[in-house]
């Protein structure tokens, strides 16, 4: 195997661009384009332009397609709209969670078509289990990574900016929703999704189409403040939204019920099967969370301006009651924030004397509930 | 990016200023400035403490890591750059001028400190 990075179809832009580029999963991806601070504070405001070409697409076709993701995924994908997307999870047979996923559905319901986005870090592992799990169901499980770039315009002027180089009708596709459509004479599958809390939309291109459509959008949005940003600000993003990050918030030793996400977990299925891979531990993993709560993941904010990071100590009372699993200065509060587990008892909001142990000294921080940030609708 | 000519600079990627009365300045180079992004905590070491040269002093925090500042010189901390404790971003818009750190009444220098050409070959910019 190769160890040289992968190079997505907007590579040369990036090096253009004067960027700081940075391997990730496997990728050279751009980290930041000048001040991440900045990019951040722009998809806040104004907009911000991502090349996320790195993202893992997996194409489900054939009669069988709800049924089989029905069985391989932990939610109820047969009941997701023509047009619509879901967040769900894949996880092992032990109920340990191998990534999250965004499943768009894209075919009508006599031609079903599926698209299955993993994190870029797990995306082999995700194509090799569906792969397995598609035995004895009539499904074809088409490797589509080459086959797409993906961008995304994030931010409270991107509807405005998006809608100048399109017909498609944006007014009517809400939250969660993809349809196929041209932006900038590329033809695209127009997704109102997202990782940062702002409303925005992510559009899957042919790599060949990648540059054309990156220049017409900064074309059409830099009079507005659009600018590029990088994978840096993406997570001070997601996390002042209280997003999880697979290997952060989420890994395979925790089940979506330990990371309170027991939701996307749907026992009952609209398809002939009610089996899934993982349901027993999951139903196992359930009760256990009834019973027993698990540690629960909250916000924490600093005190001071020390930053908590992914692996430190969560402390009260000179014990340790959990860690951290992302943390960063936070551009919108002015404050360091982190995500962390927590003993329950010391999860609820408020809750005095929690600290974090950074680097041996005990720094205050308040437990508050997630996200840290709301944008206003 | 250019190094000012005045400057010597450590492969720490502190520089240090001519001494004037035997104190020299002593901040980062733009250089490691950008390689750390956007800096938010400096702690820096305090007046009356002697710091040695190639030893850790304090620590520079960025958006996404933390670094160890190291001193390029030994000898007693005579003031430190509260402007900066206050405002972390003056490390990045102005490494060479308001973003200095700390001032060291030297009293050991090492023999390797290099010249602003040097370190621009040996940073790569």
């Amino acid at each position: 195997m190769s160890t040289a990075p992968r190079l997505t179809a907007l590579d040369a832009v990036h090096r253009s661009l004067g960027a700081t580029m940075t391997d990730f999963a496997g990728w050279d991806m751009p980290l930041r384009y000048g001040s991440e601070r900045d990019e951040h504070n722009a998809v806040r405001t104004k907009a911000g332009l991502f090349d996320l070409s790195h993202m893992g697409e997996i194409t489900v076709t054939g009669p069988a397609a709800a049924d089989f993701l029905n069985f391989a995924l932990v939610g109820n994908i047969g009941s997701i709209g023509v047009g619509r997307a879901r967040y769900t999870m894949i996880v092992a047979e032990d109920g340990g969670i191998l990534d999250d996923l965004i499943v768009y559905r894209l075919g009508e319901p006599e031609a079903p078509e599926y698209m299955v986005v993993a994190n870029a870090s797990n995306a082999q592992v995700v194509l090799d289990a569906l792969t397995a799990r598609a035995e004895g169901f009539d499904v074809e499980v088409r490797d589509d990574r080459d086959a797409y770039a993906l961008l995304a315009v994030q931010g409270p002027e991107s509807p405005g900016i998006l809608k100048s180089l399109t017909d498609a009708d944006l007014d009517n596709l809400k939250y969660y929703a993809g349809l196929p459509g041209t932006v900038a004479g590329v033809p695209a599958l127009i997704a109102r999704t997202g990782y940062t809390g702002e409303d925005g939309f992510e559009l899957f291109v042919a790599p060949g189409d990648a540059e054309k459509l990156w220049g017409a959008l900064m074309e059409a949005g830099t009079p507005v403040g659009l600018v590029p940003a990088g994978l840096s600000c993406r997570d001070t993003l997601r996390l002042e939204a209280g997003m999880p990050l697979y290997g952060h918030e989420l890994t395979a030793e925790l089940t979506p019920f330990d990371a309170g996400l027991g939701r996307v977990v749907k026992f009952e299925k609209t398809s002939r099967s009610e089996t899934f891979v993982g349901r027993a531990a999951l139903a196992a993993a359930a009760e256990r969370a009834e019973s027993a709560p698990p540690r629960k993941l909250v916000g924490l904010i600093a005190a001071g301006r020390r930053v908590p990071r992914a692996g430190f100590p969560v402390v009260a009372d000179g014990k340790v009651i959990g860690e951290v699993t992302s943390g960063a200065p936070s551009p919108t509060l002015g404050k360091p924030i982190a995500m962390a587990y927590v003993d329950a008892e010391h999860s609820a909001p408020g809750t005095p004397g929690v600290g974090v142990d950074i680097r041996g000294t005990h720094e205050p921080y308040e437990v508050v509930a997630l996200p840290f940030y709301k944008r206003q609708k | 990016m250019s190094n000012p000519q005045q400057l010597r600079y450590s492969k720490e990627h502190e520089w240090l200023s001519a001494a004037e009365e035997g104190v020299s300045t002593i901040g980062i180079t733009e250089h490691a400035a950008n390689a750390l992004g956007d800096v938010v905590f400096v702690q820096l070491p305090e007046v009356g403490d002697t710091v040695t040269a190639g030893e850790t002093c304090g620590e520079l925090e960025s958006t996404k890591s933390v670094s160890d500042l190291y001193s390029p010189v030994t000898g007693e901390v005579v003031e430190a750059n509260q402007d900066v404790v206050d405002d972390p971003s003056l490390v990045n818009s102005a490494p060479f001028e308001g973003g200095w750190l700390f001032k060291v009444r030297t009293t050991e220098e090492p023999k390797d400190l290099l010249s602003a050409d040097e370190y621009t070959e040996f940073s790569g910019s």
